[in-house]
């Protein structure tokens, strides 16, 4: 798969139309680095000229800043505001709410000033613009429910276009009760990733995934690698791997597209 | 000796808002303990918001069944006022319903008509809300943190509106002057009947004692409000105003921290610099918060303004999956503390003196905090705008950079941060791995 770096083009005396920002999600994550490459696919079927920073990108600082560590979030922000005003980079897009907010809105205030977009957000544009099209026969008439990821939706107001997107599959979309501005959380955020839950009666993920099994769906699409996982791990625990896929909105429209 | 009455009133009045804007007085003392945070910019934005939210109602509706009741109850509050002039208009001067003949018959009557629907409309209003509170099983209601005070405190205002209500409809009933009129009495005419086989005069004196008994409650009431989660009617106002208009995912960038992690990465910087010569001693800021003067005011205000509805703590997923974090906690505890430091202030002359408590740990516990996914639900809930996600977020900023209290899970996390890039342990050498593997 060709994947260039910042640093390659700049040997080549190249500026991108946009940065992919992969999120460590996206880079480590065996689930993730899936959505990763579906974007990926979608990005060459439109000629989006893009590139990745590689090497040099690091984590945001998303999660340490949440968990109260406004020290290292910094140190992170810095850094890679740095490598980014480097490269003089406008335009951002990621397939990861946090990396999307983090960016987009806590960024400029410490002097990293971009264009932000989420995937979903930028697949829109493209087929807006006529550069990409999805094929609403391969999933034709398949129960679709959507997971708002909060740091998309509550957090910035994000509901349309995913739904704009699912819909283009020629799919069956079918909200849950709790939806857009009043969805649950998938229990990950606010650094819940990397620690156990407090004690409670129940894990968040399971409850979201009652809720998502509630409309009898085929598939859950997210929008979110953390989402994601939570909701495969809530699968599990019901043991419904065999009835529902999860699967992000990106790797959908790969599959759509039959990339 | 005839204008005793109008004395008394004037006395009762002058009493009434006196002490009441004592209260108020340490209201705001008490607001202004807490930091300084810029909330006087984008004005229209703001001024749009609380006529929305505020006067409008907007997130009340959300839920619409104690959203049209609430409704109610509000518009009766606001037009009731007109009455409360005339009232003491009519008690300060000795007239009679003053209003009659500045308003002529029609409109007056169609006024106090409209008062009288009002009033039996919240008082049916209100009864359903203590059904609601007393008898069917709401979760929101029976939490722990309702116990005690805010349970009864919940219920007072609620006897209060009845009462104040029926007693501004017995008023009407028993004027004969206003009934005989029959004007404008569509609820009172109903009422009316009750009295008749009473004497005149004492007809007349319970027009006079429900009269009175109405504007006493009336400042009873006001005055209650300091020490109710009824404050909301007031600060409910100011509270939309300076709420936060930034995205919600957008957390603040401390600026201690900014000062400091651009010293640390800047290489030309002198470790082993001393301060100039007579320059003042710096004494780093605390980091985070641990108690309330360690907060904005604004949250300080949204622990005033929290009506304790807990519509937050209804959405919250911790709250729903069993953990100890309820939203409604965090913004009742913050205001329980912040008493008690004014109570302190207040004992002490003027100046806060250690009491060896504060409101990390002795009110809100780190398992509670660490409970928070910041996923904004209570936020998003709140039908006035606090953000309990703030506070909790500050508090977490605390533990981590003043104690270095954070889960261990999470401090590996963040080790990995700080080493490797990313919260987990792998090399950043291979963060593009993932091109080439299917």
């Amino acid at each position: 798969m060709i994947v260039p770096t910042m640093a390659e083009m700049m040997a080549q005396g190249k500026q991108p139309e946009v940065l992919f920002w992969v999120g460590a999600a996206g880079s480590y994550d065996d689930r993730a680095k899936k959505i990763s490459r579906a974007f990926v696919k979608i990005l060459h079927q439109a000629n989006v000229d893009f590139a990745v920073l590689g090497t040099e990108e690091s984590s945001t600082g998303d999660a340490a800043k949440r968990a109260g560590n406004e020290f290292l979030f910094q140190m992170q922000a810095m850094m890679n505001i740095e490598v980014l005003n480097g490269y003089e980079v406008k335009k951002i897009v990621t397939c990861d709410p946090h990396s999307f907010n983090t960016l987009k809105n806590e960024y400029p205030e410490l002097g990293g000033k971009y264009e932000v977009f989420h995937h979903t957000q930028f697949i829109q544009n493209l087929i807006s613009e006529g550069r990409l099209k999805i094929d609403d026969t391969t999933l034709k008439g398949k129960r679709v429910t959507f997971h708002d990821p909060c740091y998309l939706g509550r957090a910035n107001d994000v509901y349309e276009s995913p739904r704009e997107l699912i819909k283009r599959l020629g799919v069956n979309l079918t909200e849950m009760k709790r939806n857009k501005s009043t969805a649950l959380c998938c229990g990950a955020g606010g650094a819940q990733m990397f620690k156990d839950a407090e004690k409670g009666d129940k894990e968040v993920n399971v409850l979201r995934t009652e809720d998502a099994l509630e409309t009898k769906p085929q598939i859950i699409a997210t929008g979110c690698p953390y989402c994601n996982t939570m909701m495969t791990d809530g699968i599990k625990f019901k043991e419904k791997e065999a009835e529902v896929e999860v699967k992000d909105i990106a790797e959908l429209i790969a599959e759509a597209n039959n990339l | 000796m005839e204008y005793l009455p109008n004395i008394f009133f004037a006395l009762a009045l002058a009493l009434g808002f006196g002490f009441f804007a004592m209260n108020i007085r340490k209201l705001s003392r008490n607001i202004k303990l807490g930091k300084d945070v810029n909330r006087k910019d984008r004005k229209p934005e703001r001024l749009k918001n609380m006529m929305m939210i505020a006067l409008g109602q907007s997130k009340m509706i959300k839920r619409p069944f104690s959203g049209f009741l609430h409704i109610i109850v509000y518009v009766g509050f606001i037009i009731i006022n007109i009455e409360v002039l005339e009232i003491i208009i009519d008690g300060l001067f000795g007239t009679h319903r003053v209003f009659q003949g500045v308003l002529g018959n029609g409109f007056y009557a169609f006024l106090i008509g409209f008062f009288e629907i009002l009033a039996a409309l919240v008082f049916v209003a209100v009864v359903i809300f203590w059904l609601r509170r007393n008898v069917s099983n709401i979760k929101r209601f029976l939490s722990k943190e309702m116990k005690g005070w805010p349970k009864s405190d919940g219920n007072n205002i609620l006897y209060f509106e009845m009462v104040l209500m029926s007693l501004f409809l017995v008023m009407n009933a028993t004027d004969t002057v206003f009934q005989q009129a029959g004007i404008g009495n569509p609820i009172s005419q109903f009422i009316e009947p009750l009295f008749d086989s009473f004497s005149p005069e004492s007809i007349h004196m319970i027009e006079r004692s429900a009269w009175w008994i109405h504007i006493l409650g009336i400042l009873v009431f006001l005055n209650y409000l300091y020490y109710s989660k009824h404050l909301h009617i007031l600060l409910a106002f100011p509270n939309t105003y300076f709420a936060n208009l930034n995205p919600k995912g957008q957390f603040n960038n401390l600026e201690s921290v900014t000062t400091e992690v651009k010293l640390m990465m800047d290489p030309d910087a002198d470790p082993y610099a001393m301060p100039a010569e007579g320059a003042e001693e710096v004494v780093p800021e605390k980091f985070g918060a641990s108690d309330v003067a360690d907060l904005h005011w604004v949250q300080l205000l949204n622990a005033y303004t929290c009506t304790e509805c807990g519509r937050c703590t209804s959405a919250c997923p911790a709250n729903l999956t069993g953990k100890e974090l309820s939203p409604r906690k965090i913004m009742m505890d913050t205001r329980d503390r912040l008493e008690e430091v004014g109570r302190n202030i207040d004992a002490n002359k003027g100046v806060f003196v250690d009491d060896g408590k504060q409101l990390l740990n002795d009110y809100i516990s780190p398992e509670e905090l660490w409970a928070c996914t910041s996923c904004n639900a209570c936020v998003e809930e709140c039908p006035v705008n606090i953000d309990p996600l703030s506070i909790i977020l500050d508090m977490r900023r605390y533990l981590v950079m003043e104690e270095s209290a954070a889960p261990q899970e999470l401090n590996m996390m963040m080790t990995n941060i700080e080493n490797n890039g990313a919260p987990w342990q792998y090399n950043q050498q291979d963060r593009l791995n993932w091109k080439d593997e299917e």
